[in-house]
């Protein structure tokens, strides 16, 4: 279980704290999701996350143990982060980028080669992707390069997965079919924290929701809880109306017209 | 099995190189002859020419020929760049600073001059690097390349400053070396640059699983369990030493670093334990070959090791610089 608890974080000169006070816990057996207009702090929280960007105040813990006390390795053994981006300068194989995972586990002169082998050839069919085992990562669709990323994630073997906006840019099978994923991993016992935009697909498939706003966490709990008109016009500073998925009951979102009234707020 | 034949094709053809780099010079040496001398039969003369001249000019190509086709690969790697070598990072002329500085001063040997060298290529790199972080340079490859000319222009300019003082014998002697050699060769030299070239390439196979992890990027890096910072800031020090090392030894052979890997590359080899690895045996067959053409290309008189390397690795460059655009 990662749990983020009162976190400030600031960028050195910038005027505004770009995460403020924020709480909440991401637990094993659940899809949790961070949402929040652009510039709100979700990828910041990330950052911190991979200790690029240090913590201000409050804590982050993993299972009980506070970031700071562990060493990267150790980290990286139990959560698997996959960054927003990633562009290889040197285009590897599937097979050797996926066993790339396994680098937390490994010895300088490597690990025992069964036990990844396994792990690697596992993390590739939970991903559906052991069919590309043996194509280049420059030859993959852009929907096929993030399955990729996940595969690799997967075969850390950690417990928690942690992605940022994992669908952007990946057509409405794609997207779906990397949801039904993360449904699917969390449901298997995986403590799974996904940033998005797509507030309708996080609607349907997160457990729970945390809304950011400004940095601070502007609203919490399950998508109907979170999924409300006045919150979400508020943050998104846009007219909206929630209707209802008809296919599964879930909170649906509709940006209406706007008739000239109001226009969100520049990004700082 | 067919990787494990490619590495024998290549080690054999180094060798190959290698027997040829003993065998041609001003005095032509029948294979046969050459064999009798290296164990020390035959013709004292020849004795002579194989064993003082011609065996550790041969030893001393192929170790720098190792240690820049190793920083070549570790420095590619680290900073995720196509274009990354010690020579056009600047690191070489760092070190050739260091190494002249050293030289003013009286100060020479076996220890003070590859560490004065090393002194001028750590500063040399930190200064490129800082320059391209301050420009935003992370993103384009190009920026730190730039910031390398520069530096590499300073440390030119630093290095005639010295000179300008110094009698003209010793300018002469340091232009030769300033454009790379490795005709002054002797067992001296090659005894403790084979020192230099065994520890760093053993620290970079060391920290070979860092760079496949490093090559991803800072933030994947990370996930992975790597601070990117101090791990790169390692590989760049080892990488500045074993440059330093090669410069202190024969000068400035610049383009080995940026050629190698990039063959190594086009066998097929990703990981960074291999690609370091073959780089070392490409760069040591590279250097060997350089050199017997730098000697044959115009009997009796020689071309500068650094002028025949920078003549393939320009348009080398060129090259890699269209397809990264």
């Amino acid at each position: 279980m990662i749990i983020f608890e009162g976190a400030v974080i600031r960028y050195p000169r910038a005027a505004v704290t770009a995460v403020d006070s924020v709480s909440f816990g991401v637990p094993r057996g659940a899809l949790t999701a961070v949402v929040g207009p652009n510039g709100s702090g979700k990828s910041t929280l990330i950052r911190a996350l991979l200790r690029l960007t240090p913590l201000a105040g409050g804590a982050i813990t993993i299972d009980g143990t506070a970031l700071a006390q562990l060493d990267r390795r150790a980290f990286a053994r139990r959560v698997a982060v996959v960054t927003q981006r990633e562009a290889l300068v040197f285009p590897l194989p599937v097979w050797e980028y996926v066993a790339l995972g396994r680098h937390p586990h490994d010895n300088p002169w490597g690990a025992a080669p069964m036990r990844s082998d396994a792990s690697i050839g596992a993390a590739l069919d939970r991903a559906g992707i052991g069919a590309l085992a043996d194509r280049g990562t420059d030859a993959l669709s852009g929907g096929e390069w993030q399955r990729v990323r996940v595969a690799r994630a997967l075969a850390q073997g950690g417990e928690a997965l942690v992605l940022d906006e994992p669908t952007t840019f990946l057509d409405i099978a794609h997207e779906m079919a990397m949801f039904e994923l993360f449904s699917r991993l969390a449901h298997d016992g995986m403590a799974v924290l996904l940033v998005s935009h797509h507030l309708n697909l996080v609607a349907r498939f997160a457990d729970t929701m945390v809304l950011l706003h400004r940095g601070r966490v502007a609203a919490a709990g399950t998508p109907a809880a979170v999924m409300r008109v006045d919150i979400l016009e508020e943050v998104y500073e846009w007219p909206l109306l929630i209707t209802r998925d008809p296919a599964v009951g879930a909170p649906a979102l509709l940006p209406l017209r706007n008739r000239g009234l109001r226009s969100p707020t520049p990004i700082p | 099995m067919k990787s494990s034949l490619l590495w024998l094709g290549i080690a054999i053809v180094v060798a190959l190189l290698a027997v040829a780099a003993i065998a041609y010079g001003a005095v032509p040496l029948e294979a046969r002859a050459v064999l009798d001398a290296l164990s020390g039969r035959g013709d004292p003369v020849t004795v002579a020419i194989v064993r003082t001249l011609r065996l550790p000019r041969a030893a001393l190509a192929l170790l720098v020929g190792a240690g820049l086709g190793m920083a070549g690969a570790a420095l590619q790697g680290a900073l995720r760049n196509a274009l990354a070598e010690p020579y056009l990072l600047g690191v070489s002329g760092g070190a050739a600073v260091g190494a002249v500085a050293a030289v003013a001063f009286g100060a020479s040997g076996p220890f003070v001059l590859p560490l004065a060298s090393f002194a001028g290529a750590a500063l040399a790199i930190a200064v490129a690097l800082g320059v391209a972080r301050a420009s935003g340079g992370r993103a384009d490859p190009r920026v730190l390349l730039m910031a390398g000319v520069i530096v590499g222009a300073f440390a030119n300019a630093a290095i005639m400053v010295l000179l300008a003082n110094a009698p003209p014998n010793a300018v002469r002697n340091a232009l030769w070396w300033m454009m790379g050699s490795v005709a002054d060769a002797g067992w001296l030299t090659v005894g403790w640059l084979s020192i230099y070239v065994t520890l760093g390439g053993a620290l970079l196979l060391w920290f070979a699983r860092d760079i496949d992890v490093l090559a991803l990027g800072e933030e994947s890096a990370a996930a992975l369990g790597v601070d990117a910072d101090r791990s790169s800031r390692t590989i760049f020090l080892i990488a500045a030493l074993l440059s330093a090392a090669t410069v202190a030894a024969a000068g400035l052979v610049g383009f080995v670093g940026l050629v190698v890997p990039h063959l190594v590359r086009s066998f097929g080899v990703r990981r960074h334990r291999a690609l370091i690895g073959g780089a070392a045996l490409v760069g040591a067959g590279l250097v060997v070959a350089a050199d017997l053409v730098a000697r044959l290309a115009r009997p009796p008189g020689e071309l500068p090791l650094g002028a025949v390397t920078a003549l393939v690795g320009v348009p080398f460059f060129l090259v890699q610089m269209r397809r990264l655009s």
